[in-house]
């Protein structure tokens, strides 16, 4: 061991016969196989891993595993670099590269350190005080600065680039937790012949007994289960997998690392498992003991510096001080002591069970029994710790107190049962004395809680307690027999015969100390017994508000060492019981998970499904500017050389007035409505009836929900006696079809109707202008009388050039047009050859910025104007629905507020200064003012009208007809423009319709 | 969660849409009475404990269920296709 190693030459469980070298800040260091980030730093003499959150204090390595709060570091560089990456938690590789976090300009001098020095200024409400109280503007001013000075990592910017799987996988018993329990317990279910799927976070099964020393019963306990589950082909085993959430009907979510070895660009996969029943074996994580600059860089947890020798041949001191409360803690001071290091044991209570007592004297470690740590000393790294008496009945700290030099100070408050997952099924964790600590339900619908989750903590206990579980669960997952028992060594039964531990929450200095040091409980996010105690004293005394108050327990590892202290603090604050305190709620993610692997492949163009209609092709080569419209995408615009969208859809649109224009409809809702009944059930669900609409004939209708609110609108086209074919908007069509069925499923089962989405079955062609009948007669040729004898809202079936066609004479331009529809696979040839004829007639393509405007001109609403808040009166629709006819919404339309005139109506809107531009989404406000609130009504649709020669647009104004050439002001404060505008008529063009048989 | 779907079995929830309350009464469409309307379509008892709801198995076979599930435990024990009495049981 070298002045700057603290590798031991041999022990642990990493291949010494291999090294790596990565690089941490710039610097250049060497670690093996099986090491952590944090075992390697450590390994090498790292003390100082970080700064703090707020108070930017330099913190070292505080546990092993999920629940460290201080070791966070930014793995990797650049795009794909992953901020606030727990250290203890990546597995070494060659060529890693890390960066410590939140400290500028380097680690070793920071200058937000001197938030430190103002720490009783950064108190639990600080930010909220000082920047959202009375001056609450400066939180504008101060924020920028405050979000850089306090905070965590930085995120890559730009696209991730590796790839993140994602997988399904179906079992009878889930098992949670390759520790003691959870081995036992999988080994008991695979014996009852059901499919195991067994579950460890670490890269190795064993959890807490992978503490013990090489050798060691426990480590043989752990090397025989492994070859126990080997022999089962009905386990599997995944290891470096968390299961991070718990949900209903035995389905959990898992989130597995990649291994060392595997590619650079593999990240973390997301795994769904679905089971029968689950073990959840999720075992106890140690807690700290709060005592002043408890936080000091070389103070642990006890099972952590335990874990770095025995596991990763680390002793991370050679003067040892071990503060512990219970006895658990005792076989770390033993392990450290026979590893070469000096051992002191502080021990509040009068001392350890016998064996233990025994095998310390033994050992010639001290023992100071009725005493505590106060303080530690030392900024960057500790020296020394202030020892003094503890008078246990009383509950404080004597004054008479000595120094005793140390190098890494041990600590331990006891265990706390990782109850998170059986929390979030439901199953509320209890209270135990016993434990100190807050125990899982033993069961919650299928999952069976097993081992130190629930409380029990002798090996022997738990190991038992596995096996029991285990049976229930493959019970209950149908599986028969008798699992059998497992041999367990004396020697794991023998090290067990603890003294009660001492619940010790807090230790305040002792009368004499001159100076009150911060006493952390919650590392991560600098929360300290002062911070809970204002907290308490402010009146946030529900757990859940000083949580949210002083940010205890949030953060990456989300209070995992901090949690239970902070509770028994604020119980100890308020005089309450700890139980009566109670915890916060438990919800997932256990342990964080990277956003890549919740999206996992879909991202990019595989996010969401893209919808092309069967003239995608045509519309590409074309030329076409596509718009998205839901899931579709449709053409926009059609531009030629060098035109730009204004110019472009002002030429289609032109051209459909004055000649002919072509545009795709495909992607209008089609449902398919048949059975004796039909007519009936239309007539119920449009306010307009559609029994009286006679075969061949197609009619405009609307529906409303039953709230009386307009749903949507469309055609619908009599096909036969019982056979109609409804369309819907582009946008409701799946909302339209799900209520069609609800209605017939849950309203109606009496009605015989059957309805069928035939939106991808049929294309759509619509041919609007004064010469589409002329090119679809040269299209038909000598067939075409079927399309010249076709009368306005009338359909016929035809053939055009060999393909079969449906056309319906409706119009949503205005001018004369027809729908045309066609089998998906015809549409592309009908297309061509529409566009073959088309150009002796002035055929134009247009796109849905064209239809638009033609549809602006007209009054016609759609999505802007039907937005779900709109009744049939304000759409100015309120004519369709003759009175004494009943149907979906008819009661609910009547309510008083919806049938008020003052309420905002359609109305045209034309600015006064026929060359300013009117904005979608402007509010419209009294001529002149005042200009307040909500105003009059707003603008829904815009356009410039080519064949007008100005812009127009359709609103809602309060009292509607009403204000029929009145003015308003169209006001966008977002563009810092008042528009004065004319209220007219929404019908702009043509409003007598004679265009439509032009 | 998972529900079991009477024809495409047990299927996980998001194939499913939740299609509100199954236990409300409809007045007629010729009701026009703007208070038992109100009732029916706003007032929810929001019970603890079982309750009978509609799901639409929209990324399915598209039928309408009825589901009886705890809303304290979320266990489901029974659905069976709307307006039947078919796939009763769980």
């Amino acid at each position: 061991m070298t002045a700057r190693s603290h590798r031991l030459p041999e022990g642990g469980r990493i291949d010494r016969s291999r090294t790596l070298s990565f690089l941490f800040d710039g610097q250049s260091y060497l670690g093996h196989p099986g090491d952590t980030l944090a075992s390697a730093l450590l390994a090498n003499g790292v003390r100082v891993v970080g700064r703090s959150f707020k108070l930017h204090r330099p913190r070292g390595v505080f546990a092993y595993g999920v629940n460290e709060p201080n070791a966070l570091v930014t793995l990797g560089t650049g795009v794909d670099g992953e901020a606030n990456v727990r250290a203890t938690m990546i597995e070494l590789r060659q060529g890693l590269v890390a960066h410590s976090q939140n400290r500028w300009p380097s680690l070793a001098f920071d200058v937000m350190g001197v938030n430190d020095w103002f720490k009783s200024a950064f108190a639990a409400g600080f930010y909220y005080k000082t920047f959202m109280g009375p001056a609450k503007k400066s939180w504008m001013t101060y924020e920028p600065w405050i979000r850089r000075a306090a905070g965590l990592g930085r995120s890559g910017t730009g696209s991730d680039s590796r790839r993140y799987g994602r997988r399904n996988i179906t079992t009878d018993v889930l098992v949670v937790g390759g520790g003691p329990a959870g081995l036992a317990a999988a080994c008991a279910a695979g014996r009852m012949g059901v499919r195991v799927l067994l579950v460890e976070q670490q890269p190795e099964l064993g959890g807490s007994l992978l503490e013990d020393r090489e050798g060691s019963a426990a480590a043989s306990f752990v090397d025989m289960m492994e070859q126990e589950l080997a022999g089962l082909d009905t386990v599997r085993v995944l290891k470096r997998t968390t299961v991070f959430g718990a949900y209903d009907h035995g389905v959990f979510g898992l989130v597995e690392r990649p291994s060392p070895e595997a590619a650079p660009a593999a990240g973390e996969r997301f795994i769904v498992v679905r089971s029968r029943a689950a073990v959840v074996a999720t075992g106890a994580l140690e807690r700290h003991v709060p005592f002043g600059d408890n936080d000091r860089p070389g103070i642990m947890l006890a099972s952590a510096a335990r874990t770095y020798l025995n596991r990763y041949g680390v002793l991370c001191g050679r003067r040892v001080v071990v503060f512990t409360t219970n006895d658990h803690a005792y076989p770390a001071a033993l392990d450290l002591a026979a590893a070469g290091a000096t051992v002191s044991i502080i021990d509040p209570r009068p001392g350890p069970g016998p064996a233990m007592k025994a095998a310390v004297e033994r050992a010639g470690v001290g023992l100071l029994s009725g005493h505590v740590v106060a303080e530690a000393r030392g900024r960057a790294g500790v020296q020394s710790v202030l020892v003094a008496g503890y008078d246990a009945a009383r509950g404080g700290t004597q004054p008479v107190w000595f120094e005793l030099p140390a190098d890494l100070v041990c600590v331990s408050g006891g265990y706390d049962p990782q109850v998170h997952l059986t929390s979030q099924l439901g199953g509320k964790a209890v209270w135990s004395d016993a434990a100190a600590s807050f125990c899982s339900a033993r069961q919650v619908g299928d999952a069976w809680a097993s081992g130190a989750v629930t409380g029990v903590m002798s090996t022997t206990e738990v190991i038992a307690d596995g096996l029991a579980q285990g049976r229930a669960a493959a019970i209950a997952a149908g599986g028969r027999g008798d699992p059998g028992g497992l041999r367990v060594s004396a020697d794991l039964a023998a090290s067990e015969s603890p003294a009660a531990m001492m619940p010790l929450w807090d230790v305040p200095p002792p009368p004499s100390f001159r100076r009150r040091r911060k006493r952390f409980i919650d590392l991560q996010n600098d929360v300290s017994q002062s911070d809970v105690a204002l907290a308490a004293r402010e009146g946030y005394v529900s757990v859940e508000h000083m949580k949210r108050y002083t940010t205890l327990g949030m953060g990456t590892d989300q209070g995992k060492v901090a949690n239970v202290v902070g509770l028994a603090n604020l119980a100890a604050v308020t005089e309450r019981a700890i139980a009566d305190v109670g915890t916060t709620t438990y919800r997932p993610p256990y342990t964080p998970i990277s956003v890549g692997a919740l999206a996992g492949l879909e991202t990019g163009q595989h996010s969401t499904p893209l919808r092309r209609t069967s003239l995608d092709l045509l519309h590409e080569a074309a030329g076409a500017v596509f718009v998205d419209a839901g899931h579709w995408r449709r053409p926009w615009y059609y531009p030629l050389k060098g035109e730009t969208i204004d110019e472009a859809y002002r030429r289609e649109a032109l051209a459909v007035r004055t000649t002919v224009g072509m545009v795709d409809v495909s992607t209008l809702g089609k449902i398919d409505v048949q059975g004796p009944d039909t007519a009936t059930f239309l007539d119920r669900i449009y306010v307009n009836a559609m029994s009286t609409l006679k075969v061949g004939r197609v009619r405009y209708g609307v529906m409303l929900r039953d709230d009386g609110l307009v749903l949507d609108d469309g055609t619908v086209a009599r096909l036969g006696d019982a056979h109609f074919l409804v369309t819907t908007t582009t946008a409701e069509a799946g909302k339209v079809m799900s209520h069609l069925e609800g209605l017939l499923a849950t309203v109606w089962p009496d009605l015989k109707v059957h309805v069928a989405s035939v939106t991808d079955q049929w294309a759509a062609i619509a041919v609007a202008g004064p010469r589409a009948l002329a090119l679809l007669q040269d299209a038909a040729g000598a067939r075409a009388a079927w399309l010249s004898d076709l009368p306005h809202m009338g359909l016929a079936d035809g053939v055009i050039d060999g393909l079969p066609v449906r056309a319906h004479r409706v119009s949503f331009s205005g001018e004369r047009a027809y729908e045309l529809f066609v089998p998906s696979g015809y549409a592309a040839a009908l297309w061509r050859r529409l566009a073959g004829s088309g150009g002796r007639h002035g055929l134009t393509l247009y796109g849905t910025e064209a239809m638009a405007t033609l549809r602006i001109e007209k009054g016609h609403v759609a999505g802007n104007e039907i937005d779900g808040r709109m009744t049939l009166g304000d759409l100015g629709l309120a004519g369709l629905a003759k009175p004494g006819r009943h149907f979906i919404g008819s009661a609910l339309m009547r309510r008083e507020a919806l049938m008020a005139p003052e309420r905002p109506a359609l109305v045209g809107l034309v600015p006064i200064d026929r060359g300013q531009r009117v904005r979608q989404g402007a509010i419209l406000q009294p001529a002149g003012g005042p200009h307040e609130g909500h105003g009059l009504g707003h603008v829904s649709s815009t356009t410039f009208s080519p064949i007008l020669g100005h812009y127009i647009a359709l609103g809602f104004v309060a009292g509607g007809s009403a204000r029929m050439g009145g003015q308003v002001d169209a006001c966008s404060p977002v563009h810092g423009e008042t528009v004065r505008c004319e209220v007219v008529s929404p019908k702009f063009y043509d409003p007598t319709g004679a265009r439509l048989h032009a | 969660m998972r529900i079991h779907c009477p024809h495409c079995g047990t299927r996980d929830h998001t194939e499913f849409s939740y299609g509100g309350d199954a236990t409300v009464t409809r007045p007629p469409l010729e009701d026009g009475d703007i208070d038992r309307w109100h009732a029916a379509v706003f007032l929810r008892p929001n019970p603890k404990g079982i309750h009978r709801e509609y799901w639409h198995h929209a990324l399915g076979c598209r039928s309408w269920l009825i589901v009886e599930r705890d809303t304290l435990t979320h266990r489901i024990s029974a659905t069976r296709l709307a307006g039947s009495d078919e796939g009763a049981g769980s």
